[in-house]
């Protein structure tokens, strides 16, 4: 039962890395910087998902600290912009 | 190192929620990429990171419980933290729209 699990996890890790390159041309296309913010947001999603997917591929814990860590820093960026767009200023006095 | 076979019962819902996941996944970055307004596609992602991510999650937990034979939970520490979160960025970011477009 070792190949089907090998088999959906590798075709898993092809959609999220076809979902990061989708987001990637979102991202140089986006006509607007909300856009361009969105497909940040999407695109760091994906990618932590990536990540988790070859984690269970390689029966292994140490990428859930990773994907763990691009969610923390991911979020905080994509916060962080999207507040610049919002006022001008990330943290205001 | 040989890794252990896991059983056809663990094996089985892995697989399936992990292609699930997936096909939600990549569904909703085709949306992002193909829907014609902002607004519109601002809701696309939001399915990849909900239902695609628990999916993902709830894979990882059953495998990992599997092959350490203790239960593992800490993979809920992730799916918290995205449901905190993607709100808070979804509801700034479209009010950042909503500012620059003069609606």
């Amino acid at each position: 039962m070792n190949e089907l699990l090998d088999l959906a996890s590798g075709f898993a890790a092809a959609c999220f890395m076809a979902a990061v390159l989708l987001a990637l041309v979102r991202l140089f296309r986006g006509p607007r910087a909300q856009d361009r913010v969105l497909a940040f947001d999407s695109l760091y999603i994906a990618g932590m998902l990536t990540l988790l997917t070859l984690g269970i591929r390689a029966r292994s814990a140490v990428y859930f600290d990773l994907a763990l860590l691009i969610g923390l820093f991911g979020f905080v960026g994509s916060t962080a912009l999207a507040k610049f767009l919002l006022r001008g200023e990330v943290i205001e006095p | 190192m040989t890794e252990p076979t896991l059983s056809a019962w663990v094996a089985i819902p892995a697989a399936i929620l992990l292609m699930l996941g997936g096909i939600i996944a990549l569904i909703g970055a085709i949306g992002l990429l193909r829907l014609k307004s902002f607004y519109a596609r601002m809701h696309a992602p939001t399915m990849g990171a909900t239902l695609g991510a628990g999916c993902v999650l709830l894979a990882s937990m059953i495998v990992s419980s599997t092959v350490t034979h203790r239960a593992v939970f800490h993979e809920l520490l992730i799916a918290a933290f995205l449901t905190m979160t993607a709100p808070v960025t979804a509801i700034l970011l479209m009010r950042a729209a909503r500012n620059r477009t003069g609606m």
